[in-house]
């Protein structure tokens, strides 16, 4: 399996490359790409650099152009294709129809990948993007049990791609509308989701409230952690019961999963963060890739070593890990 | 502009659902979009049983169209939505592109949902292409983008029926993770179909009582019930060419009636607050945040 590091801009990506990916992936500058949040990402020129050091490192180069263009946006969609192109980049991370239609006719030498955001969950929806723009690989949204990518690798016409570390979505990626919603703020068209702008942090008699667009997500005590505010991992109250009623503030770890995903055939295992540091990249993929060449060097005796997990847990949301919909009972 | 009756997005009992349809044929509403979207453990009628509600709906005059799961992931639901598509009677509403392959691959007509993504030209016209004769745009487009968008089509000669989400709690997202099973303590495998017991779904509010989204199953919903009817005439203009209501457990024939006389210019108030169980919204087709409501709707 080949490991898959976020890029969020050039100082990342050399640390990326350096702790051992084998492709790193990132966005430009704009509403393009699904991590569009302010200082982050690049532009022709560190693009430029980043395409040069990381190809003279073998390191493959991915660009995730994974937004859904409205009329208005449509030619800065178009450019954000061509630019990748003309930089020599392994692959485009795709999602919109029209977006991928055109990197096919205009751009049919340049790699084609399925984003997560175009929420490919069965086979029968993988081969819709294999017959129409010859997609080669898709990520799978993260709501699939083990045993269904498993069934999955059986059946798909093209390469199988994971998550294996970083920040959970709980909804299905490319179908989630609730930051959209609450903020006005958007994953699909945007590139984001609960946006730092509209966070408010209110000190009160009650502990220090977190306010998305005015509205209440969550409330700390004196002395309780309190993580970044997405929508989907508020405390909530549901039938006079408050908790965390979608998810808590956790973080995606499938080190222990990882004979088994390379056992069934997955590709590539993805890790999330282009939103985070330079430290979070360096660690987090450090630890990926030992872990990766031990599963391949003895499938059967691996094991994820206990300093691994708790440097993952370490770089997570609220220092807790879970396997997420992998694991039926999380479901 | 025709009216269409969305499917059934809540788990009710046989009986509720039977009077619910038997309800709708005395209603003006032209077409009735019927079959399970979010849950496939949700299973008060089987999918024959379903087609034989089709049978009476179309023989009072209705449109008949069945709708396919929304997140399809086990084969089971897959093998569900292939013979869904291959019903050889009604129209089928694709709800994500492995149902839009298999129609595309029998070359049938077909409706795309919301949740397809089609925020474009060109992906309008690539579905067109294969078969798409009705679409239903993104539920988060604003007015302005929609306006782009159905202008540009015409230009361009791509031209479809477009049918709108105007009226009910509004689909966000769906998920593997089943919130309500969860809610109460049951692992999804035995959650013994939990859900029944929230007709409208679980009301999800804020630590100050601020209704902020409904708990649905694997789906989550708006808290606020979206209500586009005082935008009638501008969503005619624009080229909008049905408005979907959502089904709810009580009074909706009211709402039917009030959106039919609304836009057939035979009454002027929009107001359904009598009818509904959750403050209204409007803020997607305005460009604002979805929860939010024009000051004077």
């Amino acid at each position: 399996m080949k490991l898959v590091c976020p890029a969020g801009n050039l100082p990342m990506l050399k640390a990326a490359v350096g702790a051992g990916a084998d492709a790193v992936y990132l966005g430009f500058r704009d509403d393009t790409n699904a991590r569009h949040f302010a200082g982050l990402n690049f532009n022709d020129g560190s693009a430029r650099k980043a395409v040069a050091h990381a190809h003279e490192r073998g390191c493959e180069v991915y660009v995730a152009i994974n937004t859904y263009p409205r009329p208005a946006g449509w030619r800065r969609w178009q450019r954000a294709v061509d630019t990748a192109a003309e930089l020599g980049v392994d692959a485009l991370i795709l999602a919109d129809l029209g977006v991928l239609d055109y990197a096919a006719r205009k751009h049919p030498g340049v790699r084609r990948h399925l984003s997560v955001q175009g929420s490919a969950t069965n086979s029968e929806a993988l081969r819709f993007y294999a017959d129409n723009f010859g997609v080669e690989r898709a990520v799978l949204p993260r709501v699939l049990s083990l045993a269904q990518v498993e069934r999955l690798c059986e059946d798909s016409p093209m390469a199988l791609e994971v998550f294996g570390f970083g920040s959970l979505c709980v909804m299905v990626e490319g179908r989630c509308l609730l930051s959209a919603y609450t903020t006005g703020e958007s994953p699909n068209t945007e590139g984001a989701c609960s946006p730092a702008q509209a966070v408010r942090w209110v000190e009160s008699d009650a502990g220090t409230e977190v306010r998305l667009n005015d509205v209440l997500i969550d409330r700390f005590g004196p002395g309780e952690s309190a993580g970044y505010p997405v929508v989907c991992k508020g405390r909530f109250t549901v039938n006079n019961a408050t908790y965390h009623a979608l998810e808590e503030p956790t973080s995606l770890n499938t080190l222990a999963l990882l004979p088994a995903l390379a056992g069934a055939g997955v590709a590539a295992v993805k890790l999330e963060g282009r939103q985070r540091s330079v430290a979070y990249v360096d660690k987090a993929v450090r630890v990926w890739r030992e872990a990766l060449d031990s599963c391949h060097r003895d499938p059967t005796a691996y094991r994820p070593r206990g300093e691994w997990m708790a440097a993952l847990a370490g770089l997570s949301e609220g220092a807790q890990t879970t396997l997420g919909a992998y694991d039926r009972p999380w479901q | 502009m025709r009216l269409s009756l969305g499917p059934l997005l809540y788990p009710w009992s046989r009986e509720a659902i039977e009077a619910f349809y038997a309800e709708r044929v005395a209603d003006p509403v032209d077409i009735v979009y019927l079959g399970e979207t979010v849950c496939a453990k949700r299973r008060s009628l089987a999918p024959d049983e379903w087609l034989a509600l089709g049978r009476e709906l179309a023989a009072a005059g209705k449109q008949v169209v069945l709708s396919t799961l929304a997140l399809v992931q086990a084969g089971s639901e897959l093998s569900t939505v292939r013979r869904l598509c291959r019903n050889g009677e009604f129209l089928v509403e694709a709800n994500d592109m492995g149902a839009v392959r298999l129609l595309a691959e029998e070359g049938l007509p077909f409706v795309g949902g919301a949740s397809l993504n089609l925020y474009n030209v060109a992906a309008l016209r690539l579905l067109r292409d294969r078969g798409m004769v009705r679409w239903l745009p993104p539920l988060e487009l604003s007015r302005e983008s929609l306006g782009d968008l159905l202008g540009e089509a015409r230009r361009a000669g791509v031209v479809l029926e477009t049918e709108l989400f105007a009226f009910g709690r509004i689909p966000l997202a769906c998920s593997a993770r089943c919130f309500t099973a969860r809610h109460v303590g049951r692992p999804k495998d035995r959650c013994a179909i939990v859900c029944e017991d929230y007709p409208e779904g679980l009301p999800m509010a804020s630590q100050e009582g601020e209704p902020l989204f409904t708990l649905n199953g694997v789906q989550t919903q708006s808290g606020a019930v979206q209500h586009l009817l005082p935008y009638g005439r501008e969503l005619a203009d624009l080229g909008v060419t049905t408005l979907r209501l959502s089904p709810q457990p009580e009074h909706l024939g009211a709402v039917i009636d009030r959106y039919r006389a609304v836009l057939d210019g035979a009454s002027d108030s929009t107001d359904v607050t009598a009818w509904v169980s959750a403050p209204v919204c409007d803020g997607f087709f305005r460009g604002a945040p979805g929860m939010a409501v024009a000051p004077n709707a």
